[in-house]
């Protein structure tokens, strides 16, 4: 669950605020849609959410931890309630696909046997069994971008922030990912969709939160998404 | 931490050591270099302190008693007050038959036979406890009654203690300056792998690793290193000390020289090489993630 009340954001090497007096509210086990031109604030917003960044004024609750006074040791265990996915896979390129989903229970501090139950049952889950022992360059992208499903949700986190997910995807490809996304939401888990592509948002009946400026400009639950980016 | 975990860890460090293959190897070829220098000074400014040790023992101050006064009179009127002075470590009484016989044993010259003991005078060999202190101690004994000449051999003692305090400073300065160098190339080195890491680190703080786990293997990383540069550091120091044993106990030039065999200081130098690896390796690893760890 995320809670954001009258949040503002000025970056130390600028004047104008990236979000200004902004409140928004995700609830456990929604599907959101998070639009927006460039520099409209939608990556402030994921570092606020991530614990990357701070707010300058305004609270921000992520999944129950209040991120303007938690303690830089308890950052850990914020992050481990998140589940975040990139454009760009952000994979580890000498380990096999196995080992990079296996890699974010390693850092938690599973036992192997865990790891050795749940790897193979998630990577099953996006699609990817028979692929274990693959390095990330001998998959496609739609494939790399799955094991990076896979690595955010091998921990069971609460919520899956997902930054332009389809960004580097034919439409057929991004179509299936957002399927995928779909399916973990229906079980239960809270899905954040950072996207530019109006035609894929528009392609789901979800809810869409459309920011410019750094301002909340339409927060429709009808999927319908006619705010025009850039 | 689990148990688990501390064996993942462990082997991760290992297995960057030989990941980073070339960068290990100029880390551990930095340590090797600037620990022998380290190493080489302090050795020398022991070997410099034990010669300046001998010379205190071997240069020992002689008073002469006055000729009126016969062996008796002299022991029993001024041995103890020689010895109640500071700074004296033993006071030998030399009667003149003595110091006859020692004359000729040492030049061991026949037509000397006949010389005669009246020559010679009673005197008192003393030894002290601190050669720096000599030209104190020296009129301290002239002050002493019945003694009427002292001979000191300060003005050698002084040049061997100035040397002896020259290369103290000069080691302690060069150890701390190649200390901070090992650390700053160890660190650097780190960074380095850390930098084409810095991917990997990312995604480890994305998915909620704790600092502690991202830093232990890179502290791992970085006493491996130290440690094989402390380990391979002393073979090298070793192989130079016994060569200079060698060389210097063939030389005729500096036969005189007392070299402190490496057996009796192996132990100092393998620990202190190993603690400074340990250090250098363990703080740089610490350094070089510093900045990763900030997010």
């Amino acid at each position: 669950m995320v809670q954001m009340n009258n949040v503002t954001m000025v970056y130390d090497n600028s004047d104008v605020a990236a979000l200004d007096n902004f409140s928004l509210t995700i609830n456990e086990g929604e599907f959101a849609f998070l639009v927006g031109p460039s520099g409209s604030g939608k990556t402030t917003i994921i570092k606020l959410l991530t614990g990357e960044i701070m707010a300058s004024e305004g609270e921000v609750i992520v999944n129950g931890f209040n991120m303007n006074k938690l303690k830089r040791r308890k950052m850990p265990q914020m992050r481990r309630t998140l589940g975040v996915i990139f454009q760009d896979f952000r994979l580890i390129d000498k380990m096999t696909v196995y080992d990079n989903v296996a890699f974010a229970m390693r850092v938690v501090g599973a036992t192997n046997k865990a790891i050795k139950d749940r790897v193979p049952r998630v990577l099953e889950l996006v699609g990817l069994e028979g692929r274990e022992k693959r390095l990330p360059a001998e998959l496609s992208g739609g494939e790399q971008q799955r094991v990076a499903i896979a690595r955010a949700l091998v921990n069971n986190p609460t919520m899956i922030i997902a930054d332009e997910p389809t960004g580097n995807l034919d439409p057929v490809r991004s179509l299936e990912l957002m399927l995928l996304l779909e399916k973990i939401n229906e079980m239960g888990t809270t899905i954040l969709v950072v996207t530019h592509e109006k035609e894929l948002v528009n392609a789901f009946s979800k809810r869409v939160i459309a920011i410019d400026g750094g301002h909340l400009i339409s927060d429709g639950m009808d999927g319908y998404y006619s705010y025009e980016v850039e | 931490m689990k148990l688990n975990r501390y064996g993942y860890l462990i082997g991760e460090g290992f297995r960057n050591v030989f990941t980073h293959g070339f960068m290990s190897f100029a880390s551990v070829t930095i340590i090797i270099a600037c620990l022998i220098v380290m190493g080489s000074f302090t050795l020398l400014d022991i070997n410099v302190n034990q010669i300046v040790e001998d010379i205190g023992n071997q240069n020992q101050i002689l008073a002469y008693v006055d000729e009126d006064m016969t062996a008796q009179e002299a022991t029993a009127q001024i041995q103890t007050k020689l010895e109640a002075l500071d700074n004296v470590a033993s006071v030998n009484f030399v009667s003149r038959s003595e110091a006859r016989q020692n004359f000729l044993e040492k030049y061991d010259e026949s037509y000397m036979e006949g010389l005669n003991e009246e020559v010679f005078r009673h005197r008192f060999v003393i030894q002290l406890v601190d050669l720096s202190q000599m030209d104190a101690t020296k009129t301290a004994i002239e002050n002493v009654d019945g003694i009427v000449k002292v001979n000191a051999p300060t003005e050698f003692a002084d040049k061997f203690i100035s040397v002896r305090n020259v290369i103290s400073i000069v080691s302690l300065v060069l150890i701390a300056i190649l200390g901070f160098v090992s650390l700053f190339i160890m660190s650097n080195t780190i960074k380095l792998a850390t930098y084409g890491r810095r991917e990997e680190i990312a995604i480890m703080k994305m998915v909620g690793a704790s600092n502690s786990f991202i830093r232990c293997p890179f502290v791992i990383e970085g006493l491996v290193l130290g440690i094989a540069g402390g380990g391979l550091a002393f073979l090298a120091q070793w192989g130079l000390y016994k060569a200079l044993e060698t060389k210097v106990a063939q030389s005729l030039a500096i036969s005189f020289v007392q070299i402190v065999p490496f057996s009796q200081v192996w132990v100092i130098v393998l620990v202190a090489f190993l603690a400074v690896g340990v250090l250098v390796g363990a703080v740089g690893g610490v350094i070089a993630i510093r900045n990763y760890l900030k997010v």
